[in-house]
């Protein structure tokens, strides 16, 4: 595997270029030609799930019917990112530019922006960009209108589907795919959700142009990031960063030189104790050999003075109690996980109950209806196999 | 259009089958019966519970079958190494936060949890009892449905039946992660809210969660009294369903074997709510026919189209969701009312026995009655008319607590006195009977002729579907019936309260078409009832039905005015029809809901 530094990157928070420029130049290539580009170069989803968004837009402009929605997802809920929400106050006019873009591609009128609950403050700041947006696009005679849907605080709402759910006023929980919302989604209508992030990026490559973005990262995870670091480090912030990065090289950069491990993707991110951080990349699963992971940003450090059994134990609090509830697994699977760790903790259930926990864990990964459920794993599983002592005494 | 054929591998077998038939139906085409919980013939897919999941070869988690359509080349494992511990574990997971009290479980042996806990041999000692740390409750305040959070599995099929079948959402989820749960609006008691007691919840219910509340221990109290006179009166539709729990498939009838029953649990009088349906006929037709009456002839503002009664959770319906319109409601009260009234005067006064120490009984398809005998108008014999309902499962339960070889006893009649009945009178117990009885005798009475469809068969306004309509022309009337000549009559059948809904919005807004409408809040009638057997599913419901109608089809008499006990009651008692003494028996007054 190479070696790589960090390479700090300047795209999504720069200023030096105009969003209505950017636009104007877009606009003039065709669909087809845009679609290709966001395909050329290689930019995944950044919400953490990491699919192509050529490739969505794509699937969308191919539905028929004359009715189609942008959301922009910023429902940024995930332990540990901030990024989305700095964007949104900072250049939320890229963000709006994006979604012109892909209404544009898709033949869509209406977007929405699902504004997470605890980001209401942005609200009066985005009402006023919005206003400018919509001059802008009646210059560009672009039939595009965005209006603002604030979540109503619940974690799962983060999930395309959910979000959709929540926002035909219904309760927030995932239906059941495929359907896909490019197929049908809000309102039964083809539907491209997309994270703030993604939206700016897609912006960045009209730019920047498919060839130059794709030069930055690595084979599989093309491109830079914006990465939420936090915990046991003196430099917590938002940082613009290659794809591609070793854990080791991230530590160096951002650990306080006692760092233990490292949770990648917040709660439902998984954990890379120190023994692995050599070998473990930041990037999406492709073709890249050893030990990678995708992450929609959240870097969490801990420290030597940190129980991973309450790492664990925070987490499972949180699943427990944000899980929509809707299906066995997820819903009895969380609890079961909390109460398991605890009983073992309290020595009420032998050491062993913690191989019974693992299965469950895997049985949820497999079986759960949705990423929430699903993902409940990752954390479990990576802590536990990794600091199973601390579970236990 | 030609359907799309697509061809997939399940278990090693290769199939087409049409696009859209989902891996749960494609398995059960191929004989291969995938376990479900939150998956019923009668509702939307859910996909919640889990326990259908099934592997897919190049998948990456393992799909729903009930959710999942079959795709062109899939290659599918129903019961592969990996989905039977899936499945297993998930199962173990519902039974730990399942009160697995089932020794003393009303729903033990009929329990879908426990079927398949016990086939997958679970042992619900693997995860942590989540019970004990939960503050739930036992539901007891509805006369006719209890809500045991304790028992449920949250597979939501009780919500998605109030939303989509009776459109009346008194259940929901609420809270999420561990707290979730069903519950009413905020969480309010069972007796408080909008819910219509007709109990189809239960019917769809895979656990104990929810039940009727039972009476079971009060009707064996009343049998074991000596100063009592125990009646016991039977509705039309149970006599097509009390099989299935007494061991007989679906559609068998067991008029004659439950007459005996009934006398073996010690009942002093066996007797037949369909006498009470004729009774009904005689009412509301003249009613209907004075309806017609004072808006043609005298021109006066009463309500048409005129609405049947006789289902006790549309009533409540109505009251909560369409207060205004309680006009169009048929004063007189349902059979099992007008049973209990007649029971408590005329029946006590022939058989010189003392009201006070009459127990009216009913054994009942439905939860909802439960609620109309304790609704405080039915009191009119001067003590409440109907004392205790049970449903076709507790008669079940009673037969087998009895120690009746059911199988296997003798056919018996009904007692005399209340206990005779026409073909008219048991229909009651399907969708669009109580139209067709209806029919049968205001024709009749309108023309001196019998209605003109063959062998009394009225044909149009049976069937399953959501809402039916037909016409019937009144030509040469007798004289006295002179105002009707040449009216067409319409009418129209709805049975769901999701289909009530269409034909009220209608009535709402002054556009309805119609004279008569008939409404049963049950799919399939009361032979869908809420206190029916479980399982349901429209094809268990079609063969209830076709038993009804033969019922119907083997009675010597068959039109209910011709019933010479009912004739009987008229010349010694009540008079004539909507006369005053029916009106203070037989007739009754709504009331106006709140919607919450």
């Amino acid at each position: 595997m190479a070696k790589r530094k960090l390479k700090r990157v300047d795209l999504i928070f720069s200023q030096d270029c105009s969003c209505k420029d950017i636009l104007t130049a877009a606009l003039k290539k065709s669909r087809e030609e845009i679609i290709q580009e966001l395909i050329d170069s290689g930019l995944k989803g950044r919400g953490g799930a990491g699919f192509p968004t050529g490739l969505k837009w794509k699937m969308a402009a191919a539905e028929k019917g004359n009715r189609k929605y942008v959301i922009c997802n910023a429902d940024e809920g995930e332990p540990g990112t901030f990024k989305d929400r700095e964007i949104l106050d900072r250049v939320a006019l890229k963000v709006l530019g994006g979604m012109a873009l892909c209404a544009y591609v898709i033949d869509a009128r209406e977007g929405y922006i699902y504004l997470r609950y605890e980001y209401r403050f942005l609200i009066p700041k985005l009402e006023k960009m919005i206003e400018t947006f919509h001059k802008w696009m009646d210059e560009f005679d672009l039939d595009f209108r965005v209006k603002l849907f604030i979540g109503g605080g619940a974690y799962v709402c983060g999930e395309e589907t959910s979000l959709i759910e929540s926002m035909e006023g219904k309760r927030g929980e995932p239906r059941n795919k495929p359907p896909y919302p490019t197929n049908q989604g809000y309102l039964g209508k083809p539907t491209v959700v997309n994270n703030v992030e993604t939206l700016v990026y897609t912006m960045m490559i009209m730019r920047i142009g498919a060839e130059e973005f794709k030069a930055m990262g690595i084979e599989g995870s093309s491109g830079s990031k914006l990465f939420s670091v936090s915990g046991d480090t003196h430099k917590a912030g938002i940082y613009e960063i290659e794809m591609g990065m070793t854990l080791e090289d991230f530590v160096k950069e951002f650990g306080d030189g006692d760092t233990k491990a490292v949770q990648v993707g917040g709660a439902s991110g998984f954990c890379v104790p120190r023994k692995r951080f050599k070998e473990t990349t930041i990037g999406f699963q492709g073709g890249l050999k050893g030990f990678s992971l995708p992450t929609g940003g959240s870097m969490m450090i801990f420290n030597s003075s940190r129980s991973m059994y309450n790492v664990l134990h925070n987490y499972l609090e949180f699943f427990e109690e944000e899980s929509c509830g809707q299906c066995t697994p997820c819903r009895v699977g969380c609890q079961q996980l909390l109460k398991g760790i605890e009983a073992i903790k309290r020595g009420e259930k032998s050491h062993r109950y913690l191989n019974d926990l693992m299965r469950l864990s895997e049985t949820m990964k497999l079986t759960a209806k949705c990423g929430l459920g699903q993902s409940v794993a990752n954390s479990f599983a990576s802590i536990v196999e990794n600091f199973r002592e601390e579970m236990i005494y | 259009m030609t359907v799309k054929m697509i061809n997939l591998t399940i278990d090693g077998k290769k199939i087409g089958v049409p696009e859209g038939t989902t891996l749960l139906e494609a398995a059960k085409l191929e004989k291969v019966k995938i376990p479900t919980l939150c998956y019923h013939d009668d509702l939307c897919i859910a996909g919640n519970c889990r326990v259908c999941v099934v592997e897919v070869e190049g998948w990456r988690v393992l799909p729903a079958a009930c959710a999942t359509p079959a795709m062109e080349g899939m290659v599918v494992y129903t019961n592969s190494p990996l989905v039977r511990r899936a499945r297993r574990d998930i199962l173990a997971l519902l039974v730990s936060e399942h009160s697995t009290q089932c020794t003393t479980c009303y729903r033990s042996t009929n329990c879908e949890l426990q079927e398949l806990a016990a086939e997958y041999n679970i042992d619900n000692e693997i995860y942590i009892n989540l019970i004990k740390d939960k503050h739930f409750t036992i539901d007891r305040t509805s006369w006719a449905i209890e809500k045991d959070e304790t028992k449920c599995i949250r597979c939501q099929r009780c919500v998605r039946t109030c939303a989509e079948l009776q459109k009346v959402n008194a259940l929901d989820v609420i809270h999420k992660g561990a707290n979730m749960k069903i519950a009413t609006f905020f969480d309010t008691v069972m007796s408080e809210v909008v819910c219509t007691n007709c109990g189809q919840c239960i019917n769809r219910c895979p656990t104990g969660a929810l039940t009727e509340r039972r009476y079971i221990d009060e009707i064996w109290d009343a049998l074991g009294d000596p100063e009592k006179h125990v009646i016991v009166q039977t509705a039309p539709a149970v006599r097509v369903a009390l099989g299935e729990v007494l061991g007989f498939e679906p559609g068998v009838r067991v008029t004659g074997k439950m007459a005996t029953a009934l006398k073996h649990l010690g009942f002093d009088s066996v007797l037949d709510t369909d006498f009470a349906a004729d009774l009904t006929i005689m009412e509301e037709g003249h009613e209907l026919l004075d309806r017609l009456k004072r808006k043609l002839v005298d021109k006066e503002d009463v309500s048409l189209p005129l609405m049947t009664s006789c289902s006790p959770g549309w009533i409540k319906f109505i009251e909560h969701m369409y207060p205004d319109h309680l006009g169009h409601l048929s004063t007189c009260k349902s059979p099992q009312q007008m049973f209990g009234a007649i029971a408590k005067t005329y029946y006590a006064e022939r058989k010189g026995l003392d009201p006070k120490n009459i127990v009216n009984v009913s054994v009942m398809p439905c939860s909802a009655k439960k609620y109309e005998a304790n609704r405080i108008e039915m009191n009119d014999s001067g003590f409440q008319d109907v004392d205790l309902v049970c449903t076709t499962r507790e008669l079940g339960h009673m037969i087998r607590q009895s120690g009746v070889d059911f199988k296997e006893i003798p056919e018996a009649k009904f007692d005399p006195f209340m206990g005779d009945s026409t073909g008219a009178a048991v229909i009651f117990g399907a969708t669009g009977g109580v139209m067709e009885a209806a029919l049968r005798t205001a024709y009749e009475v309108v023309t001196g002729r019998e209605v003109p469809f063959d062998g009394l068969n009225i044909t149009p306004v049976r069937g399953m579907d959501g809402i039916r309509e037909a016409k019937v022309k009144l030509e040469n009337v007798l004289p006295e019936w002179s105002f009707l000549e040449g009216v067409e009559l319409r009418v129209a059948i709805a049975h769901g309260l999701t289909n009530a809904t269409q034909i009220m919005d209608d009535v709402a807004i002054g556009n309805s078409p119609y004279h008569f409408i008939e409404i049963m809040a049950c799919p399939g009638g009361c032979i869908g009832g809420g206190g029916q057997p479980i399982p349901t599913n429209a094809e268990i419901r079609r063969k209830r039905a076709e038993a009804i109608y033969t019922e119907d089809e083997k009675m010597v008499i068959r039109k209910s005015h011709q019933n010479p006990e009912v004739i009987q009651l008229y010349k010694e008692f009540l008079g004539k029809p909507l006369g005053e003494k029916s009106h203070h028996l037989l007739h009754t007054k709504y009331v106006r809901r709140e919607r919450v």
